[in-house]
């Protein structure tokens, strides 16, 4: 097949069966059995199905699988080193930062991405960043406290 | 979900569930409850479902705390028809309460029970033995001891729960009352199946809904040649209305569902929504006094000053972030049934009976949604599921999307509240004269004919409420007037499809009774605080509203609004026992207002809470964090949109919530009652923000806002309205 498409997600290459349009949240919950992704709106207004593009934070639900090319996509699985949550998860259960917690998995790789750019944001751009994140539930004040925790638990890992 | 199979569980032996039970009689068979497994561990079984507020582990720790042993020995399983006692609906906070206190009864049963054994078999008196962490020890000598395993391992109890044993004092608890961090979380933040979504069966394929455009439409045509060509069609399922596409993949279902030609007839449905709150008002009621005391009549002709207000609140949805979906199997006359909904046995029934089978051929398996805050569209989607599983013999996943959730999810009723009061010279309230008007807060889908997909499958309308419920929640207040009436006019026809959210009417009923208060003690000239604590004589609840007062730093005065300035900031109270006799709770919103964009920004929201017994205090702030944003959320922006025949906020932009740069500090401090019965904290908190906020808008800037949600437009004209007076 001349259209095939072979994404590399989490670290290893996939050889994609859908048709390249398909947007890529299905082919990473369906054909990868990738739960952390959610589909939560289809319309890039939520924030549920987020997964990081190189070191990009990305919405799923609408990306064509065509339009990631060779890119390195990480999932909330993928965050995972060695069996060792990545700090931001950490934190996440650190300060039990959610209720149903539908929402972590774009908060989670949102803030990631983030973290990675601009190691010590300032309040104001933690909350401009997860503007575009919804969470009904009203856990945003401990995911807040969560990205404090995570930019504390990364500096302390840069300083070992 | 868990494959794990319980020993203590068996559909063929005393104390095995009995479906024919009626609904809300819980089980008194301690097996029912609880097993012991072979390898000691603990398998609690409870009707109730995990709605993402953490109760899982609530539940957990109380068994734990009960029966001596270890928390993570404690394997919880919720909501399943085939293993779980039927607990009805996981509803109204009282999942601790029901639940919780049944559970307690059972785990403090069976610890009697074993210890009864332990001093047979070790012939001691059960006065020489002690229990930790699941063994059975004699404090003489510890060398003999009977583990819970050795007891009981594997085997059924054989025993009802009279209360026979003696549960623990509250003063020895060790795992009740700490913040045992959630289970779920180390799943949830590593991406592990967790979601009805992430629900996987053998075979299953993947169902997308062609809904109507609105929800009296009628098909007139639909064309089947438009979808030949999708790849991984298998079929498109057509009856009467009901309309879903059923595929291979999960993508070629979206593709048959977007492709797929159908033609509706719509009809007008709804008033014009600036029209709404007159049209509620204007049907013939269903009138009930709740409080009649003293004569209103007299009382308030003689009173020196009278004060009227209306205020009023429109549809709200209850928006959960992950729209519903289900996934059903039918094999034969066998069905199976994976949903996130609030009440399985229920669900099971009005699923029988839209299947004409007998309730015991319905398994219904709770899997855990995203938060639906009271009835989302799971039950429908369960339906839906069914239908399309039964259409094409094979097991199908029903993904809603974010339209069909909002359009098709039932709302939050509208509601209008009047209030008249009366004040005397010195300003004391004389006479409390209450209304509002409501539709009934509750259509749960007990019945087939409540489901969306029956309606749709039989173009029948839903059918009346057979009974009105949830706007008299709140419409009393705690305040001893000594004059006063409440009274509910139950409104028939809701126009929008309505079901419950979160505290039913306790949040709209709050936000009138607590702004009209306030309006009285600024009429008065009282603060606000001061005036409220004259009526309130519960040492609980003055507490509850004093310690709040104190970490917001409240500094008695009178509200002011003296600011000219564009910006201006002010502070407002809110109180109210929820339920008049369950949580109470005490909120101080702190609040920006510019006058020139109309933007309230709230700053700061300070809760003082007490639900009795804590069983996890890291839990209960959660839910009050919850609480206060999600109805900050509802009072700032939210409205559901429609015209004369369709609901027309259909996504996020149409229908916004609040987003984290609009997100207040949140403080809050829990009052712990040992001594006093555990309720629920699922809701209570959610009813004082809007009051709250309105109230310390009113001391920002001089103008009360009667009408949620306070948007800009809503302030700005507000503003207006005060400038040209």
């Amino acid at each position: 097949m001349s259209d095939e498409i072979v994404l590399i997600v989490n670290g290893k290459p996939h050889k994609a069966q859908a048709n390249p349009e398909t947007p890529l949240l299905y082919v990473l919950r369906n054909e990868l059995g990738l739960t952390g992704p959610q589909f939560g709106c289809g319309e890039e207004m939520c924030g549920a199905c987020m997964v990081l593009i190189g070191n990009k934070a990305r919405q799923s639900c609408r990306l064509a699988i065509s339009e990631v090319g060779r890119s390195r996509i990480t999932t909330l699985e993928g965050l995972i080193e060695k069996g060792e949550l990545h700090p931001v998860q950490r934190a996440f259960i650190d300060e039990q930062a959610a209720q149903c917690g539908y929402c972590l998995n774009g908060m989670i790789i949102r803030i990631t991405a983030l973290l990675w750019k601009n190691p010590h944001p300032s309040d104001k751009q933690i909350r401009e960043s997860l503007d575009g994140n919804l969470c009904r539930c009203g856990s945003h004040p401990r995911i807040l406290r969560a990205v404090q925790r995570a930019e504390a638990l990364l500096s302390a890992l840069e300083e070992e | 979900m868990t494959n794990r199979t319980s020993t203590g569980k068996s559909k063929d032996r005393p104390g095995s569930v009995r479906r024919e039970a009626k609904w809300g009689e819980v089980s008194s068979w301690l097996d029912d409850w609880l097993a012991i497994e072979p390898d000691g561990s603990v398998t609690a079984f409870s009707g109730k479902v995990e709605l993402g507020t953490g109760v899982r582990t609530a539940l957990a720790q109380i068994v734990a705390e009960e029966l001596d042993v270890p928390l993570e020995r404690v394997q919880m399983v919720m909501g399943d028809t085939a293993r779980t006692p039927d607990e009805g609906y996981t509803a109204g906070s009282m999942t601790i309460s029901g639940s919780g206190t049944a559970l307690r009864r059972a785990a403090a049963a069976a610890r009697g029970a074993m210890l009864e054994m332990a001093a047979k078999r070790l012939e001691v008196n059960i006065n020489e033995l002690s229990v930790q962490d699941g063994a059975i020890t004699l404090v003489q000598s510890p060398e003999r001891s009977v583990t819970y395993a050795e007891l009981m391992g594997g085997k059924p109890f054989n025993l009802q729960v009279e209360d026979q044993f003696p549960q623990k004092s509250p003063s020895t608890y060790r795992v009740v009352g700490t913040s045992t961090p959630r289970e779920d979380l180390p799943r949830k933040v590593s991406g592990q199946s967790s979601f009805i979504q992430d629900v996987q069966v053998p075979g299953m394929v993947h169902g997308r809904l062609v809904r109507p455009p609105s929800a009296a439409a009628q098909l007139l045509e639909i064309d089947e040649n438009s979808v030949k060509d999708v790849p991984g069609l298998i079929r498109v399922v057509q009856r009467g209305n009901f309309i879903g596409a059923v595929a291979a993949r999960e993508e070629q279902a979206i593709q048959a569902a977007r492709q797929l030609q159908v033609k509706w007839q719509e009809s007008a449905l709804y008033p014009r929504m600036q029209d709404l709150f007159t049209a509620l008002r204007s049907q013939p009621t269903q009138d009930s006094v709740l409080v009649e005391q003293g004569d209103f009549e007299k009382a308030f002709a003689k009173a020196a000053r009278q004060i009227h207000a209306t205020y009023a609140q429109p549809y709200h949805a209850h928006a959960s972030i992950g729209p519903s979906c289900a996934v059903a199997e039918v094999v034969g006359d066998q069905v199976t049934v994976w949903a996130s909904t609030p009440g399985p046995y229920p669900l099971s029934g009005a699923l029988a009976q839209l299947l004409e089978l007998p309730v015991e051929n319905v398994h219904l398996i709770h899997v855990e949604g995203a938060g639906s805050y009271g009835q989302n569209g799971s039950d429908d989607a369960a339906a839906d599921a069914v239908i399309l599983a039964q259409g094409t013999g094979r097991p199908v996943r029903v993904q809603w999307t974010r339209k069909d959730e909002f359009v098709w999810e039932p709302k939050s009723p509208a509601m209008v509240m009047e209030v008249h009061g009366g004040l005397d010279s010195q300003g004391n309230v004389v006479a409390w004269d209450y209304h509002v008007w409501s539709p009934s807060h509750v259509a749960r889908a007990r019945f087939a004919g409540q489901l969306v997909t029956t309606q749709l499958l039989t173009g029948q309308p839903a059918p009346q409420a057979r009974f009105s419920f949830g706007a008299e929640r709140n419409a009393p207040t705690n305040y001893g007037f000594s004059t006063q009436r409440v009274t509910v006019h139950y409104v028939p026809d809701s126009y929008l499809r309505a079901s419950s959210f979160r505290s039913l009417g306790g949040s709209e009923n709050t936000f009138a009774n607590e702004s009209f208060i306030d309006e009285l003690a600024a009429a008065a000239g009282v603060d606000p605080v001061e005036y409220r604590l004259r009526y309130l004589a519960d040492p609980r609840e003055r507490a509850v509203l004093n310690a709040a007062a104190e970490k917001a730093g409240w500094v008695p005065r009178l509200a002011r609004h003296l600011s000219e300035t564009e910006l201006t900031e002010g502070r407002g109270v809110a109180f109210a026992r929820y339920e008049n006799d369950q949580a109470i709770v005490a909120c101080i919103a702190n609040v920006q207002v510019n006058r020139k964009t109309g933007v309230v920004r709230v700053k700061r929201v300070v809760v003082a809470h007490d639900c009795g017994l804590i069983i996890n205090p890291d839990g209960v702030k959660n839910q009050i964090e919850g609480n206060v944003i999600q109805s900050l959320s509802r009072a700032l922006k939210e409205e559901v949109q429609f015209d004369e025949f369709r609901i027309t906020s259909v996504d996020w932009q149409t229908y916004p919530i609040l987003k984290f740069s609009e997100v207040p500090e949140v403080e809050i401090v829990l009052i712990n009652r040992p001594d006093q019965p555990a309720v629920g904290a699922g809701e209570p908190s959610t009813v004082t923000t809007a009051a709250a906020v309105a109230n310390a808008v009113f001391d920002a800037a001089g103008v009360r806002l009667r009408q949620i949600p306070f948007t800009p437009e809503r302030v700005r004209t507000a503003l207006l309205e005060q400038g040209q007076r």
